[in-house]
Parts: structure tokens; C-alpha cells; sequence
């Protein structure tokens, strides 16, 4: 305990130290972003909703090949397939439980066609579990309604894939 | 007032009092609820913007109305009593925080002659009243019975006599200073005290010290940051109104805040000049001094949340060092201090 430190304690220069740190914090501008009406950009790869893609004559693109559920790490997916009637195999049944998945995006590594992919979709929260366990019409419709920002993301990233 | 309602209504002395002080209670209580809604607000916004976060800013214009939707929320919740709770003492704790908090505002001068009570021992009353207050934090931690409460409850208890030790020394240096209790005359004895022009204690610099101390005490008495033990959030869940919902937990927001902006007040009176301007020059008395006060208020406001927004929570052993081995024998020291030099310069030994 030296002269100096009772000098530093007793002026509290410490704490003048730190409230003037703070003092020129408080004129910063905001990090924050008035989030409902500003957003941060999200990257292409970002892992958001998922969605079931279809090609561009409105055939579905999944192939019931059952790769997605097969790597899963969270047994999320639920596939049961059968042969359509001209003879082509698809999905009867294509399930997400969105409350198991843990948004690893190995789904869409494994999907050989692009079918299944996580879209930009963040924004997804309900009022009830059930409305969280994801059919294949709900994926479809997805599919459908971000088909644009989708295939973009999967442009921009084309070239690293 | 008096003479207005008797004059006005016709009324006796007697009847005419009575009205005139109910309507000076109301006229303190209800801008001063107003007020803890507004700088509960402020609060979170000076907090919020040193972390460089935006805080309340949705409901009403610039998020103004914040402190009231939250009223609202809790006015509307059920009070809920824990079946192991002393449902008497637990309901009256909430009260008697809420009450203490409003009745110390009776001394208050906010201008020249506007005091609701103008009474002699002012000070005495402020200190008296306020230790009262630490009865509210004790009977609801005890009432609760429950653990983390109880906790709280112990250590504000300890935390609140321990700092109202040093503040009656520095006190009793402002009354040596001032030769009154009463608070509307400290603030007079504070005009053009420095150099002849400026009107506070504060730049003594005898008084100084005494000043950065009482402030610090303030903190600790009204239990804010870095001295929130009583509710670290970290240990003890919420504190002493761990238990507590709806409307007793609402009181006990209040009269914490009302707390908050009457030590932000005394603060003011006793150092800054209370509603004095803050230099004797005569074009500044054309503001009305009750302008001057808030102003201040709002300024020691403002250096509470800066506080609060800097200064990590103090462990407890810190707290109680800080309490009786530096602040007691400094203002111990500093007493014997303005007493001599008030000794040889005033009265001539």
C-alpha cells in the first residue's frame, strides 16, 4: 500500500476513469437494431425454415430417396414413400418436427436434387406446438412461397458448393 | 394555502387547514408518483444507452408511456400470497415501504416557502423517517418465509444501519455548517457561500468530501447500484420481493424510486444549493427555484443510473469495509474538522 495507491482510492480515479469510458458510451450511436422494422443481412448459407423445392413445371423435386432422414442428426424427418401412378417414386409422406431439429443443414448437404433446403425464413414462431410438426404440404408450400430468395441464395453460393 | 380556502370557501381556520393540507399531500404524491413512472423510464434509457442499447422505445412516442403499460400490467395481475407466509406482515411490508418513502417528502422545500411541513428539526425528520423505511425490506423478507427473501432482508437491515452511521456525520457537518435542521434554511444559509456568488456547499472545500461521501451513502441507503445486494439478481433471485406480485410488488417499485429521487433531492438541499441557482447572479432568479430543484434532482438522476451503469455490484465484506472502516472515521475526522475551523473562523477561540 503506497502513497500512491491511497491517493488513486481516495480520489477515486478508478471509477472517474470509468464513468468517463461510460459517459462517451452513452453518445455512441445504438448497436442495437429496432429489430421488427430494421433487420441485420443474413448470409446465403443462413439455416432458417425449412422448405421442399419444386422444378420449374411444378414437379416436386424430392425423390423419396431418404438421404435427409437417413443423416438427420436429431431423427427430425419422418419419410414414407411409395410409386405415384405413372410409375415414379415419391414421398406419401414428408414430416419435420421443427422442435427436434437443430438447423445443422445436413439435410440439404445430403439432398442429391436440392429438394429439401433451409431457406432465409427466421421468423416462423407459433402459439402451439402442433403448429411446429411440419407435413409435406406445409414444406411444399414454403417451397413454394420462397422459391425466389431461395434459388438466389443457392446461386450466390453456387460457386463454393 | 390556508388563508386561500379560508378566504375563498369561507371556511373557519381549523376546516380551512385541513383541506389546505390535504390538497398540499396530493400535490406532492401525485406529480411524485408521475414522476417514479418518468424516471423508472429515464432509468432504463441512461442504462440502456451506456450499454449502447436502445431501451423502451415502443409504447407511446420514444417509448414514453413504457412505465405505465407496466403499471398496467401489474395492476392487472392476481396477488399472489405464498400459503407459508405471515399474510398480515406480508401484506404490510409492501405498505409501509410505499408509505415511508411519500411521508419524508413533507420536508421537502421545492421553492421558497413551498414545503408542505416547515419544520425546525427538517433533517431530523428526513433521517428519522427514512430509517423507518428498512422496516418495509425486513418485515417482507421475514413474512415471505422463504429463503432468498429472508437473505436480502438480513443484509439490507445491516447494509442500511451501517451507511446511516456515516450520513449522520455528514450531516452533522452540513448543521454545523448551516446552524440549522431546517432544510429550507440550510439552503439559504448555502446563497453565495463560495467567493461570495456561488450558492452551494458542495465547493467547500471542506464540505467536498462530505458531499462525495453522502452521495456514495446514497446510494447504499436506497440500496442502488453498486450497492443492490439486497436484490443481486445473481444470488437472491429478486431480493426481498422475491414473493411478491401485482400491486405489493408495484408498491414496493414505487417507494423505491420515490427513495431514489428524494435522495437525488437531499443530495441537492444539502450540497447543490437546493433551489437556489447554482451562482448568486440575479438574471438566474428569474427561473423559479422549484425549476433549479428538479433540474438538480434530475442531474444527481442522471449520476445514479451512470452509477449504475459502470460500477460492478460490490461483494458484501467490500460493502461493510467501505461502510465502517473508511466512510465512519473519515466523517468522524471531518466532523472534529468543520467543527474546529468553524470554532477558530466563527466563534475565536
Amino acid at each position: 500500500m503506497s502513497v500512491a495507491h491511497y491517493i488513486k482510492s481516495f480520489t477515486l480515479w478508478e471509477f472517474v476513469k470509468a464513468h468517463w469510458l461510460t459517459l462517451k458510451y452513452f453518445f455512441k450511436p445504438k448497436a442495437t437494431i429496432n429489430y421488427p422494422f430494421e433487420k441485420n443481412p443474413l448470409s446465403p448459407r443462413f439455416r432458417g425454415e425449412h422448405a421442399l423445392r419444386r422444378y420449374p413445371n411444378g414437379e416436386e423435386r424430392c425423390i423419396a430417396c431418404k438421404l435427409c432422414e437417413a443423416v438427420c442428426p436429431a431423427q427430425a424427418i419422418t419419410i414414407e414413400a411409395q410409386p405415384r401412378d405413372d410409375g415414379s417414386r415419391r414421398t406419401t409422406r414428408y414430416d419435420i418436427d421443427m422442435t427436434k431439429c437443430i438447423y445443422c443443414g445436413f439435410c440439404q448437404e445430403a439432398c442429391p436434387v436440392d429438394a429439401i433446403v433451409e431457406g432465409p425464413n427466421f421468423e416462423f414462431s407459433t402459439e402451439t406446438r402442433e403448429e411446429l410438426i411440419y407435413d409435406k404440404a406445409k414444406l411444399l408450400e414454403n417451397g413454394d412461397r420462397w422459391e425466389r430468395a431461395i434459388a438466389a441464395n443457392l446461386a450466390a453460393d453456387a460457386p463454393y458448393r | 394555502m390556508t388563508a386561500f380556502f379560508q378566504y375563498y370557501l369561507g371556511l373557519p381556520y381549523g376546516g380551512a387547514w385541513f383541506i389546505a393540507t390535504i390538497a398540499g399531500i396530493l400535490l406532492i404524491a401525485l406529480p411524485l408518483m408521475l414522476a417514479v413512472a418518468m424516471i423508472i423510464y429515464a432509468d432504463r434509457k441512461i442504462w440502456a444507452a451506456m450499454a449502447l442499447r436502445r431501451g423502451p422505445n415502443v409504447v407511446g412516442p420514444f417509448g414514453l408511456l413504457q412505465s405505465f403499460a407496466d403499471g398496467l400490467k401489474v395492476f392487472l395481475q392476481e396477488t399472489i400470497i405464498p400459503s407459508a407466509a405471515n399474510r398480515g406482515l406480508f401484506l404490510l411490508a409492501p405498505i409501509i415501504t410505499f408509505t415511508v418513502a411519500l411521508i419524508v417528502w413533507a420536508v421537502v422545500p421545492f421553492g421558497p416557502g413551498m414545503v408542505l411541513a416547515n419544520i425546525n428539526i427538517g433533517l431530523l425528520y428526513v433521517l428519522g423517517a427514512s430509517s423507518i423505511g428498512v422496516y418495509g425490506v425486513i418485515i417482507s423478507g421475514w413474512s415471505s418465509n422463504s429463503k432468498y427473501p429472508f437473505y436480502s432482508a438480513l443484509r439490507a437491515a445491516a447494509q442500511m444501519v451501517s451507511y446511516e452511521v456515516s450520513i449522520g456525520f455528514v450531516l452533522i457537518s452540513v448543521v454545523l455548517w448551516a446552524g440549522t435542521f431546517n432544510l429550507s434554511a440550510i439552503i439559504e444559509a448555502q446563497r453565495a457561500h463560495i467567493f461570495g456568488f456561488i450558492n452551494a456547499f458542495g465547493f467547500n472545500p471542506l464540505l467536498f468530501p462530505m458531499a462525495v461521501v453522502f452521495f456514495i451513502s446514497s446510494l447504499a441507503e436506497t440500496a442502488r447500484a453498486p450497492f443492490d445486494l439486497t436484490e443481486a439478481e445473481s444470488e437472491l433471485v429478486a431480493g426481498y420481493q422475491t414473493e411478491y406480485s401485482s400491486m405489493s410488488f408495484a408498491l414496493f417499485w414505487l417507494g423505491e424510486y420515490a427513495n431514489v429521487i428524494l435522495m437525488c433531492g437531499l443530495n441537492a438541499i444539502l450540497f447543490w444549493g437546493g433551489w437556489l441557482p447554482p451562482v448568486d447572479w440575479a438574471p438566474l432568479y428569474f427561473i423559479p427555484g422549484i425549476i433549479w430543484f428538479f433540474l438538480k434532482i434530475l442531474f444527481f438522476f442522471f449520476v445514479f443510473s451512470w452509477v449504475k451503469a459502470t460500477v460492478p455490484r460490490y461483494r458484501y465484506d467490500q460493502l461493510m469495509r467501505l461502510g465502517w472502516k473508511i466512510f465512519l472515521p473519515l466523517s468522524l475526522i471531518w466532523v472534529f474538522l468543520v467543527s474546529g475551523f468553524l470554532m477558530l473562523t466563527r466563534y475565536g477561540v
